[in-house]
């Protein structure tokens, strides 16, 4: 993995610090272009992967990337799904049967699968590798060396004890895409445990990592710990906390720490693009 | 939403799950194959046989009251989704029963435990508007941006509708942090995309304290991607404005022995928000349920969180179900 990735929080208007900024970013990049413009800027900075949500705009910049592939040699996406509040509303708005018929690939009811819904919603595997098929299609052509299981699914299935599932997503992501899974989580401890004893060798995972223990759950000392015991291939996000820390401290501080492999940050401007890289490669 | 509850609960050290009942038999599958926990179709089975300590009940809201008080007869802690019963005189005697045979019992408004609102309590307790004027109690989202099909959020007599869902965690709210609630005017429930249920409301909110403010709420803002709740408080010394996210104030004068200073200051959640051990979906869910389960570890009664506060709510809604007929 690269030293640094670039996030996409800023594009969908997710803003853990200010609702207010939210809105302000949504307006920001209402265009692909404004975002395929920022992604570009990074690029000239010398960040080379962008870490995604499947968020329908994403089908965008995909397209846009396989369309200039000279301009986007060795580009790599890592994607992070599910995008959550896809499936959210969907099941809102159609109940778990609908969300699922409306997100599978094809009409798998009623040919590719014999004995359709009722097969289906018992074999939890099959069900999960036909949602992974799914976000994947907006990839195809596109490097993607790591694929993610966002938080609100890992951290879902670690409390439910569903462990096996995360395993299954792990080999599954290596079986059929020839890439690493990786974990998204608020809850390192708690996983990098579960992961251990689930026989996974080095995982990789993304958490929250900043000076102020924000989203740390466990607690801060615990996380230095598990990164100093390096089991993992950890890559730090919401280092800056949700935007409450001094930039240049927040990245001094996870910078500092040994067991970090990647850092993980995104912006909405040229000159934050650069200060950040700047302070990281500085280390 | 039982399901959070479940991962939440499932990842607290303190608690053994004993017992998940669902209807669903797609969900009872999953966590039978999936999960070590035993799951149950019928709930009054579980409770004969797993016999809990405390239950955590997330249900369409027409089944709170029969199930409550069940739960109660049996002498069991109850964590209720909110609001707590369809019925404002129902919820009441709910709250006396639960107090009588010193039951732990907690409806699930969330709101209390972010840091803004809690930080924004703390202020106005402490005076620093001067005399507060007025308020006004937003909250928006994108929970009915269609017409569709009918589920149970869109039939009023189970439960549905903005009223009973988006506008009781503000109604809460305004309860929790300002006043009770005691009379409504100008209220207007909008059918925006629903046939059966209002998706917005709008009204006037008089509090005990002598203070009105507006009551505004929309469930069908696409503009939002996720619920936001917004109270905003004017006083003569200034005004504050919280959401789940920030702090904002303004003072004219800062007050005696206070840290703020005059104009504008604003706290971000993150820097007074308390962490907590397991993290799903936002601290509040997991600290809600930390404390309910602490409330039965070390016997401590909320006047808070619970039912009495929850029949509140549900008083207000009836207040304004009954202005409009």
């Amino acid at each position: 993995m690269d030293r640094i990735l670039f996030g996409d929080n800023q594009f969908f208007g997710v803003n853990h610090a200010s609702d207010e900024k939210s809105r302000e970013q949504l307006i920001k990049f209402k265009s692909n272009d404004s975002i395929i413009k920022i992604l570009d800027l990074a690029k000239i900075a010398g960040v080379n992967t962008f870490m995604c949500t499947t968020h329908d705009r994403i089908a965008n910049i995909c397209e846009h990337i396989r369309k200039h592939p000279a301009d986007y040699t060795s580009y790599k996406i890592y994607p992070c799904m599910p995008y959550a509040h896809k499936y959210a509303n969907a099941v809102t708005e159609l109940g778990i049967m609908g969300a699922l018929k409306a997100y599978m690939p094809g009409n798998i009811f009623s040919t590719a699968l014999k004995g359709g819904m009722a097969y289906l919603s018992d074999d939890h595997e099959k069900m999960m590798e036909l949602l992974v098929d799914a976000e994947m299609k907006m990839f195809h052509g596109i490097e993607t060396p790591v694929i993610f299981l966002q938080n609100v699914v890992t951290d879902l299935l670690l409390g439910l004890k569903a462990y096996g599932l995360l395993a299954a997503f792990h080999s599954y992501i290596k079986k059929k895409y020839n890439a690493e899974a990786g974990f998204i989580t608020m809850n390192l401890p708690l996983l990098s445990n579960v992961l251990v004893n689930l026989g996974i060798k080095h995982p990789i995972i993304c958490t929250s990592i900043n000076k102020e223990g924000f989203r740390m759950s466990g607690g801060k000392c615990a996380y230095e710990k598990i990164l100093a015991e390096k089991k993992n291939r950890v890559i730090a996000m919401q280092i800056f906390g949700g935007g409450f820390i001094s930039p240049k401290e927040a990245v001094d501080y996870v910078v500092s720490l040994e067991g970090v492999e990647s850092i993980l940050f995104g912006a909405s401007s040229a000159g934050n693009i650069q200060q950040t890289i700047s302070w990281i490669n500085k280390e | 939403m039982g399901i959070s509850h479940l991962s939440i609960a499932g990842a607290n050290p303190h608690v053994e799950i004993v017992g998940v009942c669902d209807t669903s038999k797609m969900v009872l599958t999953f966590l039978e194959k999936q999960t070590p926990f035993s799951v149950y179709d019928d709930y009054k089975k579980m409770i004969d046989e797993a016999k809990p300590q405390a239950v955590i009940l997330s249900v369409p809201t027409k089944y709170h009251a029969g199930m409550i008080e069940g739960l109660l007869d049996k002498n069991i802690h109850v964590f209720a989704e909110k609001p707590l019963t369809l019925d404002a005189a129902t919820s009441q005697k709910l709250a006396e029963k639960a107090e009588v045979l010193g039951l732990i019992n907690q409806v699930g408004y969330h709101n209390h435990f972010i840091g803004t609102f809690l930080e924004m309590k703390r202020l106005l307790q402490k005076n620093i508007l001067g005399d507060v004027y007025h308020f006004t109690a937003e909250a928006y989202g994108p929970v009915v941006t269609k017409a569709k099909d009918s589920t149970w959020r869109s039939k009023q007599e189970e439960g549905g509708g903005c009223l009973y869902d988006y506008a009781s965690h503000v109604i809460d709210l305004v309860n929790f942090s300002l006043s009770e609630i005691v009379g409504v005017s100008g209220v207007e429930l909008k059918k925006i995309f629903s046939k059966e249920v209002e998706d917005a409301v709008y009204g006037t909110l008089h509090l005990k304290s002598g203070i009105s403010g507006i009551l505004s709420v929309n469930w069908s803002d696409p503009t939002y991607r996720k619920m936001s709740t917004k109270l905003t408080v004017f006083g003569k010394n200034g005004k504050i404005i919280a959401d789940a996210t920030e702090l904002k104030m303004n003072l004219n004068e800062p007050i005696k022995g206070g840290s703020y200073d005059r104009g504008w200051t604003t706290i971000s959640v993150g820097t007074i928000q308390e962490p907590v051990g397991f993290y799903l979906r936002g601290e509040e869910y997991t600290a809600q349920l930390d404390y309910f389960i602490s409330s039965i570890q070390n016997g401590i009664r909320s006047s808070q969180h619970n039912f009495r506060q929850g029949a509140k709510t549900d008083h207000a809604i009836a207040l304004i179900r009954k202005a409009i007929h």
